[in-house]
């Protein structure tokens, strides 16, 4: 018995030769052939290329001034935006009216659906400069002709009538680019040791791994007090922001070493690694022609991580009160606000509003990381 | 449905799809055959034949998002009954009753295949536990009973050990007694013996004979290699790309193969069985030439104490292919490595002659030296995936060495097409990514790379060992015909011997770090004069089903120490 099928017979060539555009597709171009298929992490992705937006354009984009205090709107709830007006398209929110609550003694602010205040885009507004130097008279959205007495809280006001809306989006600009300063750092001190530790191996990487084990085991919380209270009260904000950072990212550069260590060690050992090394390539050579693009990708990813690490950690100290302090805004200082029970019982948007925007950063960045720590490698399934 | 009474398990026109985001992927498509009772077949088939994954739907064990598409897989039980199981659910309660108990698997890697973290004795019972629920006491006395079939040594102490603490071909031996567990009628091995040495090899084939008969089982055995399927089969089934090629007796498939994939792929085989024809045509090496490579006595202890090469001597004549023999863990490719001092050895002579005559040792020389000479002898490597850089071009691999060596410009790029020419590989695909090529492909990439610099001697590490059969032969002609354009000698590294006795002029025979036999390939293949040669050549299958050789193997024990396996 003996059954035959029939089929062309198969030559070297034909087995092999895939999608012509594969062929020539690079390292980065796999890259995000893969990432492409991580949908939650490519939303990530849109969310924070929006929040930095948000944070970069931050002055065009909050209706008001985050300092300027209003004492007769402590405590304003947020208004409701609405679209319509009778029958008629009109954005617009409806005009508090406060009443004093002599038993309480509160303040309690009722909308006046009688009064309805027009919402505009682009409304003149006082001057300033977008970026710092680019001069505009024009808000990305606002009251149109504003009276006094009239208010635009979408979100609130705090205890000195300060809108929350404006006071977070301005927050984004220190909590988001702390993330990424204090990276940056992390990312040079881990590289270079890392990088050190793997190369020489030896007692060299005995000693810097054993450093990073110490420096691991200390508590974060108390070490980072421990520092922050040493920064003298009478700095400029500035100089504190930047101490700031370096003492988050003292702790954050220790895995990115591990990373990056690991990375050497593991590569050094592949044949292509060895082929180079018979070619006569010089080790430095062979570090940044073969190393060094090979674990790019897996930095990226890292870092990506290590950013809500960051964001969370100034969170922690400001609103622990040892971070960054009034008047610079950032989330964490927005939530110090909200610190007493009675203020987050009368206002709860003092709470929530930074609380979201921090829950949304860090759970992006994470997502986005993830996404990306999944695409590291393109050879893995091709 | 029509069933001989000796049928057990009538797989009808099968068909196992994988959906993927490009379309549909038929790894099975039609395939039919029949298990007898006490037979053996044999589904051979290259990387990518579709030949695991007829076994795995047969147990529903297909991975996602494989699924079994149309066909019926009869199973005959012993009470009587038939059973699509086709049609079972793959997570239902049914199928599970199956596996285990009337068809059971092994799989090619007995070290991934058993868990670390139980003793052998509890793996080995838990299908019994499960299928049974044999208690305790009566599950060991039955365990032992296996262990003892199986035949491994001591299996009182053996059953409370760990899997780590045996041997690659002690593990496999620890999955069959798994399999046997609940009396099976059915075995699946899938590639059972493809993770071990050739001899570890012959034992296992031996014991999975013996069981057969001994229980009457009927055996499927996935495999690609045809000299396996020469001594063990008693049918055969050719697979191509999902499909049958060809289906019939063992003898018939051989010795009178109708279909033209399965003339090409015995011929592949067979032509491995003898010297390369390039070689035939060659004029003699001159026996007194004085030698390219003079090895004296080198020696390598790791710092973990193991002896891996130890007092090797060998020579190296220009033009000759010199073959390195031996089984894994007898130090052939640390040899290989002390060669170009990608490890130091401690002692001995590397003698290397130069082209002008002068002898300078490499074992000494220094950096720059060192770089010099790298450019005279050469290395290609094993793993077609490892050795070339994902991250580069392949005109930007191969032309690495010449930029290395200061050739730059239009130059170098004919020189780099040329090359890719010379091994048979398109210039204008230069281009592409090292992952747009297939592991022929690839590996010819990788001798581009060696000889880009004109070398005199290359040092070949297995270089055809990870490459499907019928592109062994390719390869190998390449680089003879390599040899003879460029004056090339080789240093050829292999486990095993039929692609040496293609490919070499010498051949020596390594086992644990020592040369214990060397001297002229037909000599040494023909008239072995060591034991452990003898035992390695006499467990090799051979393709020919009609010159059944592995029960009459000898065996080699090495003094002292007892073998592996």
């Amino acid at each position: 018995m003996t059954d035959i099928a029939q089929l062309p017979p198969a030559t070297e060539t034909d087995i092999d030769l895939r999608d012509s555009n594969i062929a020539v597709a690079g390292q980065w171009r796999l890259f995000w052939l893969k990432f492409k298929k991580h949908k939650i992490a490519l939303v990530s992705l849109v969310v924070i290329c929006c929040m930095y937006l948000i944070a970069a354009f931050a002055d065009f984009i909050a209706p008001l001034d985050p300092n300027a205090t209003n004492a007769r709107f402590t405590y304003a709830p947020p208004q409701g935006l609405s679209l319509m007006h009778e029958g008629s398209f009109m954005p617009h929110v409806n005009q508090l009216k406060m009443t004093l609550n002599t038993e309480s003694m509160r303040r309690e602010f009722e909308p006046d659906p009688a009064k309805p205040l027009a919402v505009g885009f682009l409304v003149p507004s006082a001057p300033y400069n977008m970026l710092g130097f680019i001069p505009m008279e024009t808000k990305l959205f606002g009251l149109v002709n504003a009276k006094p007495g009239d208010s635009l809280y979408v979100l609130g006001a705090d205890r000195l009538g300060r809108d929350i809306f404006s006071r977070v989006v301005h927050g984004a600009r220190i909590s988001l680019s702390i993330g990424l300063v204090g990276v940056l750092m992390s990312l040079l001190l881990g590289v270079t040791i890392g990088g050190i530790s793997g190369f020489f191996g030896g007692w060299v990487d005995l000693a810097i791994q054993r450093v990073i084990e110490l420096l691991r085991s200390i508590p974060t919380i108390p070490l980072w007090m421990g520092l922050a209270a040493a920064i003298p009260v009478g700095w400029p904000p500035l100089r504190t922001y930047f101490v700031i950072t370096l003492i988050v990212s003292l702790l954050g550069w220790t895995n990115l070493a591990r990373e990056v260590r690991g990375k050497f060690l593991s590569l050094r050992g592949e044949d292509f690694v060895t082929a180079a090394r018979l070619d006569g390539m010089s080790e430095i050579g062979i570090i940044f022609h073969h190393l060094v693009p090979s674990f790019m990708s897996h930095i990226i990813a890292t870092v990506t991580l290590a950013i809500p690490t960051m964001i969370l950690a100034e969170t922690a100290l400001s609103f622990l009160g040892i971070g960054l302090q009034p008047p610079i805004i950032s989330w964490g200082v927005l939530l110090q606000e909200a610190q007493n029970i009675r203020a987050v019982a009368q206002a709860p948007w003092l709470l929530f509003t930074p609380a979201a925007a921090i829950v949304i950063a860090v759970l992006s960045l994470n997502f986005l990381g993830d996404g990306l720590r999944d695409a590291a490698d393109p050879y893995e399934s091709v | 449905m029509s069933m001989t009474r000796d049928s057990i398990l009538k797989v009808e026109n099968l068909q196992t799809f994988f959906k993927t985001r490009t379309g549909l992927f038929k790894a099975v498509d039609g395939v039919s055959f029949d298990l007898q009772r006490g037979k053996t077949l044999c589904v051979v088939g290259e990387s990518g034949s579709g030949k695991s994954v007829t076994a795995r739907s047969i147990l529903q064990i297909v991975d996602k998002p494989g699924k079994i598409a149309g066909g019926a897989i009869w199973l005959n039980r012993a009470d009587g009954t038939t059973v699509d199981l086709a049609k079972l659910d793959p997570r239902g309660e049914e199928i599970r009753r199956v596996r285990g108990r009337e068809i059971a698997m092994i799989f090619q890697e007995p070290m991934s295949s058993l868990s670390p973290v139980h003793r052998i004795g509890e793996q080995i019972g838990e299908a019994l536990r499960i299928h049974f629920g044999t208690p305790k006491a009566e599950r060991r006395e039955r365990v032992l009973d296996l262990l003892r079939q199986v035949e491994i040594p001591r299996p009182e102490t053996a059953i409370d050990r760990y899997t780590f603490e045996f041997s690659g071909g002690m593990r496999q031996r620890v999955m069959i007694a798994m399999a046997l567990a609940c009396n099976p009628q059915v075995l699946i091995a899938d590639e059972p013996t493809t993770a071990l040495d050739v001899t570890t090899q012959a034992e296992i084939l031996d014991l999975i004979k013996r069981l057969q008969q001994s229980h009457g089982m009927a055996v499927l055995f996935i495999t690609h290699d045809m000299g396996v399927v020469a001594e063990i089969a008693d049918e055969v089934l050719v697979m191509y790309r999902g499909r049958v090629m060809e289906h019939g007796s063992v003898d018939a498939v051989f010795h009178a193969p109708k279909d033209d994939y399965t003339k090409r792929l015995i011929g592949s085989v067979v032509r491995l069985e003898h010297k390369a024809e390039i070689r035939l045509k060659r004029a003699d090496i001159a026996a007194d030439a004085p030698p390219l490579l003079d090895v004296r006595n080198m020696s390598l202890t790791f710092p973990s104490g193991l002896k891996a090469v130890d007092d090797v001597s060998l020579i190296v004549r220009p033009g000759e292919t010199l073959g390195i023999v031996g089984e894994s863990g007898s130090g052939k490719t640390t040899m290989g490595r002390c060669l170009l001092r990608i490890y130091d050895p401690q002692a001995g002579e590397i003698n290397y002659r130069r082209a002008d005559g002068s002898s300078i040792d490499l074992r000494l020389a220094d950096k720059p030296q060192l770089k010099e000479l790298r450019r005279e002898v050469r290395m290609i490597f094993q793993d077609p995936v490892g050795s070339l850089s994902p991250r580069k071009t392949v005109g930007q691999i191969i032309a690495e060495p010449l930029k290395l060596a200061g050739m730059r410009g239009a130059e170098l790029d004919d020189r780099v097409a040329e090359l890719m020419q010379q091994v048979g590989l398109e210039p204008a695909w230069r281009e592409r990514y090292p992952h747009a090529f297939s592991g022929g492909q690839r590996q010819r990439i990788g001798i581009a790379r060696a000889i880009a610099v004109k070398p005199r001697l290359i040092v070949a590490d297995e270089a055809t060992s990870a490459l499907d059969v019928s592109l062994r032969s390719q390869v190998l002609d390449l680089m003879m015909k390599l040899q003879d354009e460029l004056g090339l000698s080789y240093v050829f590294i292999s486990h095993d011997m039929s692609v040496i006795r293609y490919m070499c002029d010498r051949v020596a025979v390594m086992y644990r770090g020592r040369i214990v036999e060397a001297g002229d390939t037909d000599q040494v293949v023909n008239r072995p004069t060591h034991d452990y040669t003898r035992a390695l050549l006499s467990a090799i299958p051979h393709p020919d089903p009609r010159d059944r050789r592995i029960q009459n193997r000898f065996r080699y024990v090495a003094p002292t120490v007892p073998a592996n396996g």
